[in-house]
C-alpha cells in the first residue's frame, strides 16, 4: 500500500454536516494539533483546514466546513459550504471526498442533507458519528441496508474516542483522488425539500429502530434549565460563577506571571547602568518593553478561564438554551434570538463575536448584533477593570453570613458587565428604531442539541487556538505599539540638571497636555490622556500605557504596584469615570476592520467608532460630576 | 402523501396550529401554511420549516415554552428539537394523537 500511495499527490477531503453533528470534534480527532484557521480569501468565513497521514500512508487535508442543514444557502457561511462543496469556491480546489457527518441519535435532518448532497454528484461518504451515544440509547441503525438504499459507502465513528475512526481510515484509503470538474446542482424548492425529507424518513423507516424515548438526561436537565423561571435564574446563576471565576481562578497563574516579569525586569535592569548612553536602552527593555510585555501577558489566565466557561458551555450544549431563554429579551431589544451567541463570545474578544453574527441569515439583524457587539465587555477590557478595581474598591465580602462569598470586588465587575450587557441592548433597540424603523426582526428558529459531556482533547485544543491567538497580539501589535509608547514617554530625554520628571520633557507630556483641556470635564488628567489613545488602537494597551506613563515619572517606584500608584494619584471620581468610559470606549482597531471587512464598508465602522466614542464621552462625563456632587472627587 | 397536505390546504379547519397549542400538546404534522413573516415571504419559510424537520407526517411535541408570552417553544419533531417562536409555528398544522 504504502509504495503505491507514495507517488499520489495529498486527498483532499471536506468534512460537512450540520450543525451540532460532532463534526469539529471529528475533525479534532483526526487532525490533532495540525490544524489550520484561516479564512477564505475576500470573505470572513473561517477556514479550517488540518492535515494527517492515514494507516495505508496517504497525506490528507482535511476541511471542516461550516455547518449547514442544506446547500440552500442563505449565510456568508453556508455560502461557502455550498460553493467548496460544489468545487466553485475561488482557492480551494474541489475535494477529492465529501465526508458527510451525521449525527446516528438524530439522523432525519442529516439524512436530508445526505441526499441533498448526492444530488450534487460528488463523491461522497456518510459518517454516522456519536455511534456509541446511539448504540447507548437503543438506537439501532442496520448499517449495511442504509448504505445500499442510499447508494452510498457508510461508515460508524465516535470521535471522542480512540480507535473510533479506524472504519473512516479505512475507508479514506480505499478512496482514489478524482478528477477536476463543477457538480450540478440547483436550489431545491419547497416541493423538492419535502421530497427529500420523505425520501429520508422512509429510509429511517427501513434502517433505524428507534426506542420510543428522548435522551433521558437531556429530558430530566431541560426540566430545569429550560424550566420559564428557573432557566432563566440558572443562566444568571452561571453567567455571575463564570465572573466570580475569572477573578478567583486566575489569581495564582497570574501571581506568578507578574512575579515572573518583575524578576526579569529587575535582572535586565541591574545589567544596565542608569546613567549615560545605556540608560536608554536600559529605560527600553526595561520600562519599555518587559513592563509592556508583562502587563499585558498577565491577563492571559483570566481570558482562559473566560473562554474555558464558554468553550464548555458550547461543548455541553447550553448555548443553544441560553439563546432560547433569551430571546423574548433580546427581542424585546429588537435583536434577534440568534445573536445571543455572538454577542456572548464577545465577551471573549468583540471579533469572533462579530465574526460569529454569521449565523443571523438577515443581514439587517446581522448589523444591529455587529454594532452593538462591541458593547460586550471583552477579555481586554479586564486588565483595565481589574487594575482599578484592584486599586479603588476594597477586597472585602458584601455582606455577612449568607452573602459573605460574594466579593465587592467581583460584584463591581458583575456590574460593569451588566452595564456593557443594558447599554448593548438598550442601544439596538434604538438603532432598530431609528435605522430601520421597526421592521421585523427574522424568526427565530434554532435546533437544541442533546446534552454531552464536553471532552478534554476538544476544550484544551479550543483553549490552544485561543491563546495562540492572544499570544500573537500581544507579540506584535500590543508589543509594537509597547514600544511607540515608550518612545513617546522616554523621548527627549531629559537635559542634565533637570529638577521635574523626565517624562514632562517628553512628547508623551505634550499630547497629555494637548488632549487635557478635552478631557477635564470627565476627570481625565492628561497621563490618562497619554494612555487612552493607544487604548484605542488596543483595549489592554492602556494598562501597560498607564504603567510605562507612571513608571517613567517615578523611577523609583518600579517595583511598586501600578495599582497603588492610581490609588494615591487619582481620586474615586477619576477612577469611576474611567471604569465608565471603559464600558463604552471606542473598539480597537482590529475589531474595527473586522466591521469593516463584515459590513463591507467604511460606513459603518465609522457609525460605530463614533456612537461609541460619545457614549463613553458622555458617561465618563455624567459619572465624573455625580460622583463629585457625591464629594468624592 | 401529498393529498394529506393539499386536504389540508382546502379545508384548514380540520387541524389546529402549533403556535396556539399548549405545552405538553403531542400530535402529528398534516401540512404547512406559511405566511410572510418576519420579514420572509411565505415559501421562504416554508423551506426553513422543512429543512428542519417540519414535514406532513411528522410527530411533534411541544416540550417548552418561554417565560414572557409562552415564546419561544421548543418543538420536539421525531428525533429532533427544534426551538421557534409561536408566530412561526402557527404555520404548522397538526392534528393531537
Amino acid at each position: 500500500m504504502n509504495e503505491m500511495s507514495a507517488g499520489l499527490r495529498d486527498l483532499r477531503i471536506a468534512l460537512v454536516g450540520n450543525p451540532n453533528c460532532g463534526k469539529t470534534a471529528l475533525f479534532n480527532t483526526l487532525t490533532g494539533s495540525r490544524q489550520r484557521v484561516a479564512n477564505y480569501p475576500g470573505v470572513t468565513v473561517e477556514r479550517k483546514e488540518g492535515s494527517f497521514v492515514s494507516p495505508g500512508g496517504r497525506r490528507v487535508r482535511l476541511l471542516d466546513l461550516p455547518g449547514t442543514y442544506s446547500l440552500r444557502a442563505r449565510s456568508p457561511d453556508e455560502v461557502v459550504t455550498r460553493d467548496v462543496v460544489l468545487g466553485q469556491q475561488a482557492g480551494v480546489a474541489p475535494p477529492d471526498l465529501l465526508v458527510c457527518v451525521a449525527d446516528a441519535t438524530n439522523l432525519r435532518l442529516g439524512l436530508r442533507l445526505i441526499l441533498e448532497l448526492k444530488q450534487a454528484g460528488r463523491p461522497l461518504l456518510v459518517a454516522l458519528n456519536m455511534f456509541d451515544i446511539a448504540r447507548h440509547r437503543g438506537i439501532e441503525v442496520d448499517v449495511e441496508r442504509l448504505s445500499a438504499l442510499l447508494g452510498l459507502p457508510v461508515v460508524t465513528t465516535v470521535a471522542v474516542r480512540r480507535g473510533g475512526t479506524e472504519a473512516l481510515l479505512a475507508a479514506i484509503d480505499a478512496q482514489a483522488p478524482v478528477g477536476e470538474g463543477e457538480a450540478a446542482w440547483s436550489a431545491p424548492d419547497a416541493a423538492g425539500l419535502r421530497a427529500l425529507q420523505r425520501e429520508a424518513d422512509r429510509i429511517l423507516a427501513a434502517v433505524v429502530r428507534v426506542p420510543d424515548r428522548r435522551d433521558a438526561v437531556t429530558r430530566r436537565l431541560d426540566a430545569v434549565l429550560l424550566h420559564p423561571v428557573a432557566g432563566l435564574v440558572i443562566l444568571l446563576v452561571v453567567l455571575f460563577l463564570m465572573f466570580q471565576a475569572v477573578f478567583a481562578w486566575a489569581q495564582p497563574a497570574m501571581d506568578l506571571i507578574d512575579a515572573g516579569f518583575q524578576a526579569l525586569g529587575a535582572m535586565v535592569g541591574g545589567l544596565l547602568p542608569e546613567e549615560g548612553p545605556g540608560g536608554l536602552l536600559r529605560s527600553f527593555l526595561h520600562d519599555g518593553l518587559i513592563a509592556g510585555v508583562g502587563s499585558v501577558l498577565v491577563f492571559l489566565p483570566q481570558i482562559l478561564v473566560l473562554f474555558l466557561f464558554i468553550l464548555l458551555l458550547e461543548d455541553f450544549g447550553y448555548m443553544a438554551r441560553a439563546a432560547f431563554l433569551m430571546d423574548r429579551i433580546m427581542g424585546g431589544a429588537g435583536l434577534h434570538g440568534r445573536a445571543f451567541i455572538p454577542l456572548l463570545s464577545s465577551f471573549a474578544c468583540a471579533i469572533p463575536g462579530i465574526m460569529s453574527t454569521r449565523v443571523i441569515d438577515s443581514r439587517r439583524d446581522r448589523l444591529a448584533t455587529i454594532l452593538v457587539a462591541p458593547l460586550m465587555t471583552c477579555s481586554a477590557r479586564i486588565p483595565v477593570y481589574t487594575l482599578i478595581i484592584g486599586a479603588f474598591v476594597p477586597d472585602r465580602p458584601v455582606g455577612e453570613g449568607a452573602w459573605s462569598w460574594v466579593g465587592l470586588q467581583g460584584l463591581v465587575m458583575f456590574g460593569l458587565y451588566a452595564a456593557g450587557i443594558l447599554s448593548a441592548l438598550g442601544m439596538s433597540f434604538v438603532f432598530k428604531r431609528l435605522l430601520w424603523r421597526g421592521q421585523p426582526t427574522e424568526p427565530f428558529m434554532l435546533e437544541l442539541p442533546d446534552y454531552k459531556l464536553p471532552r478534554l482533547r476538544n476544550l484544551a485544543l479550543g483553549l490552544w487556538q485561543r491563546a495562540k491567538a492572544f499570544l500573537r497580539r500581544a507579540g506584535t501589535i500590543i508589543l509594537s505599539i509597547m514600544v511607540v509608547i515608550w518612545f513617546l514617554s522616554s523621548v527627549p530625554r531629559p537635559p542634565e540638571g533637570a529638577t521635574q520628571p523626565a517624562i514632562e520633557y517628553s512628547f508623551a507630556y505634550s499630547i497629555g497636555q494637548a488632549v487635557e483641556p478635552l478631557l477635564r470635564p470627565i476627570g481625565f488628567n492628561w497621563q490618562i490622556g497619554v494612555a487612552l489613545i493607544p487604548g484605542m488602537a488596543a483595549r489592554e494597551v492602556a494598562v501597560a500605557s498607564l504603567g510605562t506613563v507612571y513608571a517613567v515619572q517615578d523611577a523609583e517606584e518600579d517595583t511598586a504596584q501600578l495599582g497603588q500608584a492610581l490609588a494615591g494619584r487619582w481620586s474615586l471620581a477619576t477612577a469611576l469615570a474611567f471604569l465608565a468610559w471603559y464600558v463604552f470606549a471606542p473598539q480597537c482597531v482590529a475589531t474595527l476592520s473586522v466591521i469593516r471587512r463584515e459590513t463591507g464598508g467604511q460606513r459603518w465602522m465609522w457609525f460605530s467608532f463614533g456612537y461609541m466614542l460619545a457614549l463613553a464621552y458622555l458617561a465618563a462625563f455624567v459619572t465624573y460630576q455625580v460622583a463629585r456632587a457625591l464629594g468624592v472627587g | 402523501m401529498s393529498f394529506i397536505a393539499d386536504a389540508v390546504l382546502t379545508e384548514p379547519s380540520a387541524a389546529l396550529d402549533l403556535g396556539a397549542a399548549p405545552r405538553g400538546f403531542r400530535g402529528r404534522i398534516r401540512g404547512l401554511r406559511a405566511f410572510a413573516s418576519g420579514g420572509l415571504p411565505a415559501e421562504e419559510l416554508e423551506r426553513r420549516l422543512l429543512e428542519l424537520g417540519f414535514v406532513e407526517g411528522a410527530e411533534v411535541e411541544l416540550l417548552h415554552q418561554g417565560l414572557f408570552g409562552r415564546d419561544p417553544i421548543a418543538i420536539r419533531v421525531d428525533s429532533a428539537t427544534i426551538a421557534l417562536r409561536r408566530r412561526e409555528a402557527a404555520a404548522v398544522l397538526v392534528e393531537p394523537i
